[in-house]
């Protein structure tokens, strides 16, 4: 009964203690040793990593990839229904074990130096374990219904970490605009999940991805089960037209962003359109949207990163832009062309999320307009966000050219128009980085503040992610991690590295995005062209850009403001004054007409009855005057005086009952 | 060990008691409503435990839990509706300080 395959629990559940741990024993009682809960968090997710490995390798040595984990029974209904509770171990698990894993403890490791000294150190620990747990939950979940608790878990932790420093009433509103936007996603996965369970009856994605294959499921219930599922994905990582949640996310502190954007909520969107694919293969309809999304999403962030001026934003723009090439990717070349991507992205941009993070430490500023010049002063933070900008880029031979090339190939063969548009994006995303690099680390220091590169705690996460970016793309170079997902063939080391060369389109691309490095180094560098200039003559198109679509001024100025609290809720103001109010007046005057009838009664009342009983009024007045200060209009002792009694009551019944 | 009923009775009593401690003792309101959901939580811990172990082929007590659950989130949205109103006149939320019903 007990298999060694129960240990897989233990991914999730020992970050969860961890976050126990570090809420109920180290914060109450450990408050002056705040080090402890950095410690217990790495110690927690390291183990995680080690078990994750363990599995990879299981795995590996499994011929269909695949682990046996027996399910637990949750809700057993009279009638058949039985909800299991259950995990999954395919080869998509072991593989976004590894990312999280590995990205966690990078950030976590990067944290100590970034927080060291912050009042809320043990929160942002058990925060972050809990972020941790959550994503692990969800990768590892097997039923829809399980990942979708996870997955709110996952927007929870979120909200609690972009909201970090909640005193600031930007970062307080930057996590409610999240867990709204993500929300509005959230219902419709909540939505698509019930549907397909009304249909199916099952939760269970192999069930359910069975029910695909042999065509049981099919048709417009596939469909739109798809579609409610990708709307969730579009929720959490940030397609259009739900995209506008991600860029305000910046305001929670530099490492949250790095997972956030790297392994956890942004890359669960994804993660979740991979673990369902086969609902989306069957539907014609869902590929297309999934590709249409993506493909406009990644070249619509890309246009919106050329032009800002804050360094993350630079970067969670290349974020959206990413994820909407990982989309693309999974809609034309399935599970392992987009998750091969997300693998890669999620250690370049976590490499450039910790390397913004160490600028931020030394010039306590994210505007690039207040930094330049640092290239000298912290070299390995340079050198390292170069890398993860190369990689980023697409340059042969770092790892994002790897998965950026099979996600450009086969745009080509399904999505022609796609294609174009990915083709731009690669020169825009080669240009924003290289404009980010020109900025922070070329010229001269334009700040004010004492610069020093940050301590080995931050930079050696920083070096260990660079090796990581530099060499994760190999992994495919001959073909294993594709054939690790059960497709594709494999081939030679040698034919892998040069063989592509034989075709056109990695020539263009890279020409594409040299030109971009290019461009930049001649706005940014050696100034041959003015950027002013350039917005000036472009300037109706840096002003789309600049404002970003004005799509957040859309949603707040005409959805909220007008259509929400001018039309809807106005509707049931007008409701509760006119009727409910009017009706409620209606009655006050009826009452009043009674009151002015039975007020010659009253006359008569005051003369004749009264003064007999003003006597004992009195009394009682008296009586009462002594007694009111019983009320003391404390409710809560009104509360304690009613919990007494009942507790005095039981006890009466114990004793004499 | 095996985990028996009382166990969820007894985790459902602490819960009740830690709700009901807090919600008398406490100053912030919104602490007292958030004590008050404590409460409401415990009652549901009892209500799906009995359900399972007296009658676990029918989801009578469940169905209850997911009852009292919607009725307090629209419990805590009336309260904290009200404690804003309250802040908006009073400038505080102190419970001991709103106390206008007093003689």
């Amino acid at each position: 009964m007990f298999d060694q395959n129960q240990y897989i629990w233990l991914i999730f559940l020992i970050p969860l203690l961890s976050w126990a741990i570090i809420s109920l024993i180290l914060k109450p009682f450990f408050k002056d040793k705040p080090k402890i809960a950095g410690y217990v968090t790495i110690a927690a997710v390291a183990t995680s990593l080690l078990l994750s490995i363990w599995v990879l390798v299981t795995v590996l040595g499994e011929p269909h990839h695949e682990l046996e984990v027996p399910n637990i029974s949750w809700v057993i209904i009279e009638g058949g229904a039985t909800i299991n509770l259950g995990i999954i171990v395919d080869s998509l698990t072991a593989v976004m074990l590894i990312v999280v894993t590995v990205v966690s403890l990078m950030v976590q490791i990067y944290s100590q130096g970034y927080m060291h000294g912050d009042a809320g150190y043990h929160r942002y620990y058990a925060h972050m374990s809990l972020f941790t747990t959550a994503m692990l939950g969800l990768v590892l979940a097997n039923s829809l219904l399980l990942m979708f608790v996870f997955w709110e878990l996952v927007g929870l932790c979120s909200y609690l970490l972009i909201g970090f420093w909640f005193h600031r009433p930007s970062a307080a509103n930057a996590a409610k605009k999240a867990f709204i936007v993500t929300r509005i996603g959230d219902f419709g996965f909540l939505a698509g999940m019930i549907y397909l369970y009304a249909n199916t009856g099952t939760f269970d994605t192999a069930e359910l991805h069975q029910m695909a294959i042999s065509g049981v499921l099919a048709g417009n219930v596939l469909t739109w089960g798809a579609i409610g599922i990708f709307a969730g994905a579009v929720g959490k990582s940030a397609q259009f037209p739900l995209h506008v949640w991600l860029p305000d996310a910046m305001e929670g502190p530099t490492p949250v962003s790095a997972l956030i954007h790297a392994a956890t909520m942004a890359a669960a969107g994804v993660f979740l359109v991979a673990r369902t694919y086969p609902l989306f293969e069957h539907s014609a309809v869902a590929l297309q949207t999934v590709a249409t999304v993506g493909g406009f999403t990644a070249i619509f962030a890309a246009s919106i990163g050329l032009v800002q001026n804050d360094i993350k934003r630079v970067l969670a723009y290349s974020t959206i832009s990413q994820l909407g090439y990982m989309m693309l990717g999974l809609a034309t070349g399935g599970v392992a062309v987009g998750i091969f991507h997300l693998f890669n992205h999620a250690f370049f941009k976590a490499l450039l999320f910790l390397g913004a993070g160490s600028v931020n430490h030394a010039t306590k500023t994210f505007d690039m307009r207040e930094m330049g010049g640092l290239r000298k002063v912290m070299p390995r933070t340079y050198a390292t966000f170069v890398i993860g900008a190369l990689s980023l880029a697409g340059i042969w031979p770092l790892s994002g050219f790897w998965s950026k090339d099979e996600i450009l190939v086969k745009s080509l063969e399904n999505q022609p128009v796609l294609f174009a548009l990915a083709m731009i994006t690669v020169f825009m995303t080669a240009f924003y980085m290289f404009r980010v690099i020109f900025l922070t680390f070329g010229g001269e220091y334009r700040g004010k503040e004492h610069l020093h590169e940050s301590s080995s705690v931050m930079t050696i996460p920083l070096i260990i992610l660079a090796i990581l970016a530099c060499g994760s793309g190999l992994l495919n170079v001959t073909g294993g991690f594709s054939a690790f997902f059960g497709h594709g063939e494999t081939y030679s080391v040698v034919e892998g590295l040069f063989g592509i060369f034989a075709h056109p389109l990695p020539w263009l691309s890279l020409i594409l995005a040299g030109l971009g490095i290019f461009t930049a180094y001649a706005v940014y560098s050696k100034k041959w062209l003015s950027a002013e200039a350039i917005g000036k003559r472009f300037s109706a198109l840096y002003k789309l850009f600049y404002n970003k679509y004005w799509v957040d001024e859309l949603y707040e100025g005409i959805i909220v403001k007008k259509v929400l609290m001018g039309g809807i809720f106005r509707v049931f103001q007008l409701f509760d004054s006119k009727v409910i109010d009017g009706g409620i007046n209606t009655n006050f005057v009826q009452g009043f007409i009674v009151r002015n009838l039975f007020g010659w009664f009253k006359s008569f009342d005051q003369k004749g009855v009264d003064g007999a009983v003003n006597g004992v009024a009195d009394t009682t007045l008296i009586a009462g005057k002594t007694m009111r200060k019983v009320q003391t209009g404390q409710l809560q002792l009104y509360g304690l005086i009613i919990g007494l009694g009942i507790v005095a009551l039981i006890v009466c019944l114990f004793l004499f009952g | 060990m095996s985990i028996g009923l009382e166990h969820y009775l007894i985790l459902s009593a602490i819960l009740f008691s830690i709700g009901l401690y807090g919600a008398l003792s406490k100053h912030n309101a919104i602490v007292i409503l958030m004590c008050i959901e404590i409460m409401l939580s415990a009652v549901n811990i009892a209500l799906v435990a009995f359900s399972r172990y007296i009658v676990p082929l029918q989801l009578t007590g469940q169905v209850f839990a997911i009852f009292t659950i919607a009725v307090a989130a629209a419990e805590t949205a009336v309260g904290l509706a009200i404690i804003i109103a309250i802040y908006r006149s009073r400038e505080t939320i102190d419970a001991g300080k709103i106390d206008l019903m007093k003689w």
